[in-house]
C-alpha cells in the first residue's frame, strides 16, 4: 500500500497498481417522488488481494457501490465519474461506466465476479452445479465440455466441497446452506479474477456456517490471490476479514482506515457511535446486587408458561412422514422472568414462540400458557387468554396493515377485547403507548410504510403492550433492524420490561444480543432443549458441546481479539 | 465531518400530494410517460367517448333506434349516405348511425350490469375460500375450473336462453346477456383473489391481528379485504372489454336484443352479412368499428393500469448523475434514550420506501 513510486515510472511496469479504483463515483436514481441519490461522490481503490470491507446501514449506498463495480445498476439508475477495473495482470485496465455490453459480459467473470447475499436463489435450481460452474468458464474460453466439466471439479475440490467428482452433477438443492455458497464462491472463483465482489456473504447462514464461510474467503486472499470488497453490515465480520474498512453513510464516505486502526481509533463521530452500538458478549455485568434481588424474587414467582415433553410435528406432504421441529423441550416462564430462546435457523426458537402465541398446534407433550392447556385447545377457550399475551414479530416492514394508521393498528387489540372504552379514551390510551415507546404522537396519523424500520417496531411494541400482557412474546424482534438501531430498540425493551414487569420470551439468533435481556437462557439445537441456564452460566460456562461451538463461532468486533480467537478455535 | 448534524435535505415534493392527483386515473397519467403514457390517454380518450356517447344517446342521436320513418314517410331499405341518413340506413330500414350510437347504450348497460353481479359474488367466495381454506374451498375451486372448461359463448348461449325465456325486452336482454357473463367472470373474480388471500393469509399483520384475538369476519374484512383488492381495477377493465365482445357475439349469432327492444351492435352486424357482398359497405362498418374501438379503448386503459401498477414495468424518466438529494436513510447511532421523543423527529423521521425499495425523506 504504502510503496512508494518515483514521479514518471510507471507503476504497472514493476507492481500491478491498484485492481479497482472508483474516483468521484456519484450514483442517482429515479424514482416516482423524483431523483435520489444513493451514492455521493466516493472515492475508493482496492490493492491485489486486499479484503477492503464497506460497511454501512441499510440505504447507505454500500450495495449500489459494489453493483456499479460489475456493471448491474438498474435501468432507472444514472452514473457519474469513474469505476476503474484493472486486468489480474495489470495489463488491461477498462471505465466500467463507459464499456458497452458486450465489453461488460467480457470483465465479469474474467476481471471481477460477485458472490450474492442468499445463496439459494442465487443458483438456478433446475440445472446441476457442475453445469453452472462450466457455463461461466465456456462463456469466456473455447475450451470443451469435458475440460470445463474437469476445471469445474477441480475449483469445487479446491472450495471445500466432499467427493467433487461424484458432487458437480448434484442440483443445488442437494447441498446445505453453506455448501451452496461454497458452490457460489466456486463459480466465483472458477475464472481466477482479480476482485471478488461480496455483497452480505454470510447474513443468510447460520453463525457457525458463517465461520467457515469467513474461513473460505480468507483463503480466497491468501491461495487465489483474489481482492476481495467486502459488503456487510455485521461489524464482527469485518474484524475477522477486512484489512481496509469504508465507512459508508447516507451515500458518503464517512471513513477509510486499515482495519485495527478503525477499530482502535475510530476517527468519525458515526463509526464511534456505530462501533459503541454492536452489541458483544460481556456487555452486561452479571452478578450486580439488582440482579440477584430479581432472581430469589423470581423464584418465589408464580409459573406462567410450562413446557414439558413440549413437541411439535408439521404434517408432511402425502406418503411422507411428519416434520418434527420442537422434540421433547421442557422449560418454564415465571412472571416477570425474560427467558432467552437462541438457536440455529431450524432449531425450532421460532415454532415454540408460535405455540404459546396459539398460532401452530401443539402435537404431543404438555404446554400450560397462563393456566390453559395448549395441547388440543380449541380457539373458543383460548380466545379470553389472549388478551393477557402480546407478540412482536420480526419484520416490522410486514406486521402492519399498510392500509390502517399506526394509530388504528396500535387500538386494534383495545376496540377488540376494550370495548367499553370509547373512542375518545381508546385514542388517548393509544397518545400514552405511543409516548411509553418514545414515539411522538403525531406518528399516529402516518402510515407504516412512513416510518422506520425501527420506528415500526417500536410501534410494534407499544401494539403489543396495548392490553397490559402478562407475557410477552418477542420473535427475533431485532434482527431485521440496523445495529445501531438494534441498540436503542433493545434498550428501550430492557427500560420498558423494567417498568411493567411482564414476563417475556426473547427469541434470537445472536447470542450478544439475548445476552443483554435475558435472565435466563435456553439453546435450542435441532428441535432440542441442549442447555438451559442462567444467562451468566450459558455464556461464561457453557457445559453443552453445541454451546460451546456456537459461542466460538461468534465473531467478536475486535481484529485483535478475533485473530487470536481463530488461532485458539484452528 | 460531523455526522450528528443532520445534513439538511432540500424539501422534496410534499408528500401529501393535492386531492386531484391522487384520484385514480390522475394519478396513473401523471405517473405514465412515453409510450405508456400515450396508451393510457388514448384508452382514457376512446373510452370516455364511449361512455359519453352512452350517456348522451338521446340527444346525439338523429332518430330513435327502433324508428323506421321520418317526417316524410319511411326510410326506405338499404339507403346509401346522405345527408338525412348520414351512414344510410339498414336492410329492415332503420337509420345505421342512431342504431350505432344506441348501441353504445346496450353495450355499457351490459358491462355495468355484469361486472357488478359478477365482482361482488367473486370477491366475497374468493375471500371465503381463500381464508378458510378445507373442504369448501377445494369445491369451489373444482367449480370454477370446470365453469372454465366450458366454452365462453356457449355457456352464455345456454344461460341467456334459459334466462329470457324466448322473449326479448331491453332489460330482458341485457339481463340475460349480464348473468350469461356474470357466470364466466365470477371464477376470474374468485380466482384472483382467492390467490391474494391466500398470500395475505400468512402475512405477519394478520398473524398479529389472530394474535390479538380478532374474530374471523373481522379479520376479513378489515385486514384482508382491503389489502386484496389491489388487482380488481385491472380485471374489471378487461373483463368489461370482454363482456362487450361476448354481447356483441350473441347478438351476432341472434341470441341478442331484438331491434324493436334495444339497438344491438352484434344484431346489426349480423343482419349487414349479406350487404357485404352485394356492395352495401355502410351497414356493416359502423357497428364492427363502434365495437372495435370501445372493446380497444377499455383494453388499452386496462392493459396501462397493469404496466404502471408494477413498478418493474412502469417507464421513467433517465435522471442526471449529479441530480436529486441523498436519501437521507440512515440514523445517527445513540442519543435518541437520552433526547426523548421530542428529540427523535430530527434522528430518524419519515423515511418512505420508494417503490424499487430505495428509502426516501422528503
Amino acid at each position: 500500500m504504502s510503496a512508494v513510486t518515483t514521479p514518471g515510472a510507471d507503476a504497472s511496469t514493476t507492481r500491478p497498481a491498484a485492481v479497482l479504483t472508483i474516483e468521484q463515483l456519484d450514483v442517482s436514481f429515479s424514482t416516482d417522488a423524483g431523483a435520489v441519490k444513493a451514492v455521493d461522490r466516493v472515492s475508493l481503490s482496492v490493492a491485489p488481494g486486499e479484503v477492503l470491507a464497506i460497511v454501512g446501514e441499510s440505504g447507505s449506498g454500500k450495495t449500489v457501490t459494489a453493483k456499479t463495480i460489475l456493471g448491474l445498476l438498474p435501468e432507472t439508475a444514472t452514473a457519474g465519474g469513474a469505476v476503474i477495473l484493472a486486468r489480474r495482470d495489470g495489463s488491461d485496465s477498462h471505465d466500467i461506466l463507459s464499456l458497452d455490453r458486450k465489453g461488460l459480459r467480457e470483465v465479469r467473470g474474467r476481471d471481477v465476479s460477485m458472490v450474492f447475499q442468499e445463496p439459494s436463489t442465487s443458483l438456478n435450481p433446475v440445472y446441476t452445479v457442475g453445469w453452472q460452474i462450466a457455463e461461466g468458464i465456456r462463456a469466456h474460453n473455447k475450451v470443451s465440455k469435458k475440460e470445463a466439466r474437469q476445471q469445474a471439479i477441480e475449483i469445487l475440490g479446491k472450495v471445500g466441497i466432499p467427493d467433487p467428482s461424484t458432487r458437480v452433477d448434484y442440483y443445488p438443492h442437494q447441498f446445505s446452506g453453506g455448501q451452496k455458497q461454497r458452490v457460489v464462491i466456486a463459480m466465483a472463483l472458477v475464472l481466477n479474477p482479480g476482485l471478488i465482489v461480496a455483497d452480505e456473504p454470510t447474513t443468510a447462514l447460520d453463525v457457525t456456517v458463517q465461520a467457515e464461510i469467513l474461513d473460505l474467503l480468507r483463503r480466497c486472499r491468501d491461495e487465489f490471490g483474489a481482492a476481495i470488497v467486502l459488503i456487510t453490515h455485521n461489524m464482527g465480520v469485518v474484524a475477522d476479514l477486512a484489512d481496509r474498512v469504508a465507512v459508508m453513510y447516507q451515500g458518503e464516505l464517512v471513513e477509510e482506515a486499515p482495519v485495527r486502526e478503525l477499530f482502535a481509533a475510530p476517527k468519525a463521530d458515526y463509526t464511534r457511535k456505530l462501533l459503541e452500538s454492536v452489541p458483544r458478549i460481556g456487555q452486561r455485568v452479571h452478578g450486580s446486587a439488582e440482579e440477584r434481588a430479581k432472581k430469589e424474587s423470581l423464584e418465589t414467582a408464580e409459573t406462567l408458561v410450562e413446557a414439558s415433553g413440549l413437541r411439535i410435528e408439521y404434517p408432511g406432504r402425502l406418503g411422507r412422514g411428519s416434520f418434527t421441529a420442537v422434540d421433547g423441550v421442557s422449560f418454564q416462564i415465571r412472571a416477570g422472568e425474560v427467558l432467552g430462546l437462541v438457536g440455529e435457523s431450524g432449531s425450532g426458537k421460532t415454532t415454540i414462540g408460535r405455540a404459546i402465541a396459539g398460532l401452530t398446534q401443539v402435537t404431543g407433550g404438555s404446554l400450560t400458557v397462563l393456566g390453559t392447556e395448549m395441547n388440543g385447545v380449541k380457539e373458543r377457550h383460548f380466545k379470553k387468554t389472549r388478551q393477557d399475551i402480546g407478540f412482536v414479530f420480526q419484520d416490522p416492514a410486514s406486521s402492519f396493515n399498510p392500509l390502517l394508521t399506526i394509530a388504528d393498528c396500535v387500538a386494534e387489540p383495545l376496540r377488540i377485547h376494550r370495548r367499553s372504552l370509547g373512542e375518545r379514551e381508546t385514542r388517548k390510551k393509544v397518545g400514552e403507548l405511543l409516548e411509553a415507546v418514545q414515539l411522538p404522537k403525531a406518528f399516529g396519523a402516518r402510515y407504516p410504510h412512513e416510518l422506520s424500520g425501527g420506528q415500526r417496531q417500536r410501534a410494534s411494541l407499544a401494539r403489543a403492550l396495548a392490553l397490559d400482557p402478562k407475557l410477552l412474546i418477542a420473535d427475533e424482534p431485532t434482527s431485521a433492524l440496523d445495529v445501531s438501531v438494534q441498540a436503542r430498540v433493545l434498550e428501550l425493551f430492557a427500560e420498558i420490561q423494567r417498568e411493567f414487569g411482564f414476563a417475556a420470551l426473547f427469541i434470537s439468533h445472536d447470542l450478544a444480543v439475548v445476552d443483554l435481556l435475558a435472565d435466563r437462557i435456553g439453546v435450542l439445537y435441532h428441535g432440542e432443549l441442549v442447555e438451559e441456564g442462567t444467562s451468566e452460566q450459558i455464556l461464561t460456562a457453557p457445559r453443552n458441546d453445541y454451546t460451546r461451538t456456537l459461542l466460538a463461532s461468534l465473531p467478536v468486533p475486535d481484529p485483535d481479539a478475533q485473530a487470536a480467537k481463530r488461532t485458539r478455535n484452528r | 465531518m460531523t455526522v450528528t448534524t443532520p445534513k439538511t435535505v432540500p424539501d422534496a415534493p410534499d408528500r401529501k400530494r393535492s386531492l386531484l392527483s391522487r384520484l385514480p386515473i390522475v394519478h396513473q397519467v401523471r405517473q405514465s410517460m412515453g409510450i405508456q403514457r400515450f396508451m393510457l390517454v388514448a384508452g382514457l380518450v376512446v373510452t370516455g367517448l364511449f361512455i359519453l356517447t352512452a350517456l348522451l344517446a338521446p340527444v346525439i342521436a338523429p332518430y330513435g333506434y327502433s324508428q323506421l320513418r321520418g317526417d316524410d314517410g319511411a326510410f326506405g331499405s338499404q339507403q346509401a349516405p346522405s345527408a338525412d341518413h348520414l351512414f344510410g340506413t339498414t336492410v329492415g330500414g332503420y337509420d345505421v348511425l342512431s342504431r350505432t350510437i344506441w348501441g353504445a347504450q346496450t353495450a355499457l348497460s351490459v358491462v355495468i350490469v355484469a361486472v357488478i353481479l359478477s365482482i361482488f359474488v367473486g370477491v366475497f367466495l374468493g375471500l371465503v375460500s381463500g381464508y378458510f381454506g378445507g373442504w369448501l374451498d377445494r369445491v369451489l375451486v373444482v367449480v370454477c375450473d370446470a365453469i372454465y372448461a366450458f366454452p365462453t359463448l356457449l355457456l352464455a348461449i345456454v344461460m341467456s336462453i334459459a334466462i329470457s325465456g324466448g322473449q326479448s325486452s331491453l332489460w330482458g336482454g341485457v339481463f340475460a346477456a349480464a348473468i350469461s357473463i356474470t357466470v364466466v367472470f365470477i371464477p376470474q373474480y374468485f380466482r384472483v383473489i382467492r390467490a391474494e388471500t391466500v398470500r395475505i393469509k400468512s402475512e405477519a399483520y394478520v398473524e398479529s391481528a389472530k394474535v390479538v384475538g380478532a374474530s374471523n369476519a373481522r379479520i376479513i374484512f378489515r385486514h384482508v379485504l382491503r389489502n386484496a383488492t389491489r388487482t380488481l381495477p385491472l380485471i374489471f377493465t378487461l373483463n368489461a372489454s370482454e363482456a362487450i365482445l361476448t354481447l356483441a357475439g350473441l347478438g351476432f349469432l341472434g341470441f341478442g336484443i331484438e331491434p324493436t327492444s334495444a339497438a344491438e351492435w352484434g344484431f346489426d352486424l349480423n343482419k349487414a352479412i349479406v350487404d357485404v357482398s352485394s356492395g352495401v359497405w355502410w351497414t356493416a362498418l359502423p357497428p364492427g368499428i363502434a365495437i372495435v374501438l370501445a372493446v380497444l379503448g377499455v383494453t388499452l386503459v386496462g392493459e396501462s393500469l397493469n404496466d404502471l401498477a408494477d413498478p418493474r414495468l412502469r417507464g421513467r424518466r433517465r435522471v442526471a448523475a449529479a441530480s436529486g438529494t441523498v436519501a437521507a436513510t440512515s440514523v445517527v447511532p445513540g442519543g435518541a434514550q437520552t433526547a426523548g421523543p421530542a428529540g427523535l423527529g430530527g434522528l430518524e423521521s419519515g423515511e418512505t420506501f420508494g417503490d424499487d425499495g430505495i428509502e426516501t425523506r422528503p
